[in-house]
């Protein structure tokens, strides 16, 4: 059987980041295509490489053994591509058939759009698919499953032959998702391509009839799934220990810090419990929507959980806002650092004085020059590479983004560093300074909490891991324990080996 | 920085360039004494556009300054019939317009309603209120004691009161900006809503400071302004909003909150004040001088967007030549 769609020697770069590295990947028709891999494997670039957003720097696609170029979405959608995303992109103010039909609505002879045509095609591709909805619902008034139902029937209404499903059930219910399953079988049965991007090993096995494996933008392995055991999936997810190299760190670890119980909320997380130590780094591993970054953010203060308790050195705190967060010596370094770290526009050094400005001023006025000591004294530490401290931040490489709103949360002095998702988007000599940096601080006696989806760095830096999934920790791995295939597969659910 | 300081450097040039031409046709416009007098008339508007400067710095927009400062100077007027002494009436209006910048706060800040909604709101209950406290009827020059009106006027070195009050609050709100907590978290707030989060900066606190701070501004503006044209009635400075908010974005405030300087508000007050004062005494008709207005503001706005979008090719180059 010839695949329809081929990629060959797909290459794509970011400044500082190789996202893609030559990969490969063949859909053939009538059959699901698992693509599996860690997060930063590269898996939503290829998606967008595919559906015309990216262009590759290097490499073919070719579809029914012809080259093809996507330079824009349309253009994918036009050759019959199309991906139904995790947030499912369709209008919530418009209808169903509205939603269905945006973009190619069939026409009147006037050229005026076709409401009754449009309507009974609509009707006509839902039921195709086994879904009774009314096409004149408003979609803001659909559940998550609908909606993508009719991001399904866009699909088959451009006459799709390549459908992307990227992490289709993550959002949804049990019911939901066997009814997910089910369309997929229909789709297959109606000869279509599919591209099924999962985390959940079950649901692989599943529905999936090929696999295709990529490790840190690099093709690993593909194959019929009738020929893999869940073990060297596995085994090819996460690779032999790579060669990146951590600083070695004395461990020693002293008195508990902060210590957490009964951690609930009402939707994000329940019985979150553990206790960090002076001098430690703890690892939260976890797939993404496992939780981690929701419990970092109510003991950082900015959501209020339903239950439970924070205890720093014995005593009792209740945190009720970033600032008393901060007052209490928890900071939080987000993940996202252009949303929620650095404030574009503003030079280096108010950046790095803003949660610190009580202590820079005196009678209520900024000390321009306490500012700036401040903030010297602590980008020098983290070899900040800027021609001033005057300079825009905006105006800096993401490693040196970085660094800055690091930079910014030492300066509050704090007792506890929350850092979430440190490396992520970085480049690998920033990386390595990171590490070398969050080394020094649990050696100053700092207790670390690190949240990372990069089973090396999890496992490199690391006293110990806690693993998160839905919501609820289900794995304290420590010592001889301390393997990526106790990590991946505490994270996917799966029974623990032998 | 620079960029900006370059850009208000043009703005002023602007300005200067406006008073040339007109002072080469008619050079008694360039007199010390006209300009002090087109300074003086502008001094509202500057007042205005500082408070409309640091709601827009956080990401919002105060459409009911005109009606808040309409309402306070109502008030003042008839406090002032009432025989309430003028050390009363001033500190009055602006506490008064500061608990009406209050109200749009805390429906900013505590309901989350978009503050385009909320003000264009509170305006037309601002003005209701004065059409309700009064029925319609001015409070005529007459009816008011001659301290009230004098005040404005009274000169003190060589220039009025209400410009010198323009030049204390433009120091005053300059070093309130740059050399305070607040005045940062008004940046943060609206350059990165979130990343303020994690700063520890309450994002709806400090956008309810801004409006308090606005409304005070446009409480003493309402005083200043009926005192100095003599009159109180329900649609004084009808409007007028839509200068101040002009007269920030032709001063390089960015409407998408984080950016801005009160010099550049200033200068953009300034250079509207010209045009108003400069075109009828070229002779040239009013409605010209809403088109001039209005091509200007465009021609700030146009500015603004090629600034950001050269700044984001630098930022490639950079990262490819690290």
């Amino acid at each position: 059987m010839n695949p329809v769609l081929s990629l060959r020697g797909i290459s794509k770069s970011f400044p500082g980041v190789k996202a893609l590295s030559a990969v490969q990947l063949d859909l053939y028709p009538g059959q699901v295509t698992a693509l599996i891999g860690e997060n930063g494997a590269g898996k939503s670039t290829i998606v967008k490489v595919l559906t015309g957003v990216y262009q590759p720097d290097d490499g073919q696609i070719l579809m029914g053994g012809a080259e093809v170029q996507f330079p824009t979405a349309q253009a994918a959608s036009a050759a019959g591509v199309t991906a139904i995303h995790q947030e499912t992109v369709l209008f919530d103010e418009m209808t169903v058939a509205e939603n269905i039909w945006l973009g190619h609505a069939p026409r009147t002879r006037l050229g005026l759009i076709d409401r009754r045509a449009m309507r009974d095609g609509a009707v006509r591709l839902l039921e195709g698919i086994g879904a009774k909805l009314n096409p004149d619902l408003r979609l803001r008034d659909l559940g998550i499953a609908s909606k993508h139902l009719v991001a399904i029937a866009r699909a088959l209404s451009i006459d799709a032959r390549v459908v992307i499903m990227d992490e289709p059930t993550a959002a949804l219910s049990h019911k939901e998702i066997h009814e997910l399953y089910e369309l997929v079988d229909t789709l297959k049965a109606q000869g279509k391509a599919i591209l099924f991007i999962s985390h959940k090993f079950d649901e692989i096995f599943r529905i999936a009839d090929r696999y295709t494996v990529f490790r840190d933008g690099q093709f690993v392995g593909a194959g019929a799934m009738a020929d893999v055991a869940e073990a060297d999936l596995v085994q090819m997810m996460v690779g032999r220990s790579v060669d990146q190299i951590f600083p070695a760190r004395a461990r020693n670890i002293g008195a508990p810090v902060l210590t957490v119980a009964g951690y609930s909320h009402p939707t994000e997380f329940a019985d979150i419990g553990f206790t960090l130590h002076r001098g430690e780094i703890l690892g939260f591993y976890g797939l993404v929507g496992a939780g981690r970054s929701e419990v970092m953010q109510a003991l950082f203060g900015i959501t209020r959980p339903s239950k439970g308790a924070t205890r720093i050195d014995d005593q009792v705190r209740v945190i009720r806002s970033t600032a008393e967060a901060i007052a209490a010596g928890i900071v939080y370094v987000p993940e996202d650092r252009g949303k929620q770290g650095a404030v574009k526009g503003l030079p280096i050094f108010q950046n790095v004085t803003l949660p610190s400005l009580a202590r820079t001023s005196r009678a209520g006025f900024l000390r321009l020059a306490e500012e700036f000591k401040l903030a010297r004294d602590y980008t020098q530490r983290l070899d900040l590479r800027a021609a001033s401290l005057d300079q825009d931040v905006g105006l800096l490489s993401g490693g040196n983004q970085q660094k800055v709103v690091i930079a910014k949360w030492l300066a509050t002095k704090p007792r506890v560093i929350i850092l979430d998702e440190p490396t992520k988007g970085i480049d690998i000599g920033s990386k390595a300074a990171v590490h070398e940096f969050m080394a020094e601080l649990a050696a100053e006696g700092l207790a670390v909490i690190m949240v990372s989806s990069e089973i090396p760095e999890v496992l490199g830096m690391s006293d110990r891991v806690i693993v998160m999934r839905e919501g609820r920790i289900v794995d304290e791995v420590t010592g001889d324990r301390m393997t990526p295939e106790v990590l991946v597969r505490a994270a996917a659910g799966l029974a623990v080996a032998a | 920085m620079s960029l900006l300081k370059s850009r208000e450097a043009l703005l002023a040039l602007a300005i200067l360039v406006l008073i040339g031409v007109v002072a080469a046709r008619f050079p008694a416009f360039v007199r010390p004494g006209n300009l002090a007098n087109v300074f003086n008339d502008t001094s509202p508007l500057i007042i205005l556009a500082i408070g409309q400067m640091i709601v827009i710095l956080t990401k919002c927009i105060d459409l009911s300054v005109a009606a808040n400062l309409a309402l306070c100077g109502m008030v003042a007027a008839l406090m002032n019939g009432a025989g309430v002494p003028l050390a009363v009436i001033l500190p009055g209006v602006i506490v008064l317009g500061g608990a009406l910048g209050a109200v749009n706060g805390v429906l900013v800040w505590k309901l989350g309603i978009p503050s385009i909604v909320v003000t264009l709101g509170t305006m037309t209950i601002f003005r209701g209120s004065i059409f309700l406290m009064t029925g319609g009827q001015w409070v005529n020059a007459h009816q008011m004691s001659e301290a009230f009106k004098a005040l404005p006027r009274t000169v003190l070195l060589g220039l009025p009161v209400m410009s010198w009050m323009a030049i204390a609050l433009i120091a005053l709100f300059g070093v309130v900006l740059t050399r305070t907590a607040l005045g940062r978290a008004f940046y943060a707030v609206g350059g990165n809503p979130h990343a303020a989060v994690y700063a520890g900066i309450n994002v709806g606190r400090t956008q309810f400071a801004a409006f308090v701070i606005s409304g005070a501004l446009a409480g003493l503006a309402g005083y200043l302004w009926v005192a100095r044209y003599a009159v109180a009635y329900v649609d004084i400075a009808s409007g007028f909003e839509l200068d101040v908010v002009a007269a920030c974005v032709i001063g390089g405030v960015a409407i998408a909150g984080g950016a801005g300087t009160i010099t550049g508000a200033v200068l953009g007050a300034l250079f509207l004040g010209v045009i108003k004062n400069a075109l009828p005494v070229v002779g040239i008709s009013p409605f010209w001088q809403m088109a001039i207005s209005g091509a200007a503001i465009v021609l700030a706005v146009a500015f603004n967007a090629t600034q950001s979008r050269a700044s984001g090719r630098i930022i490639l180059k950079s990262a490819e030549a690290r």
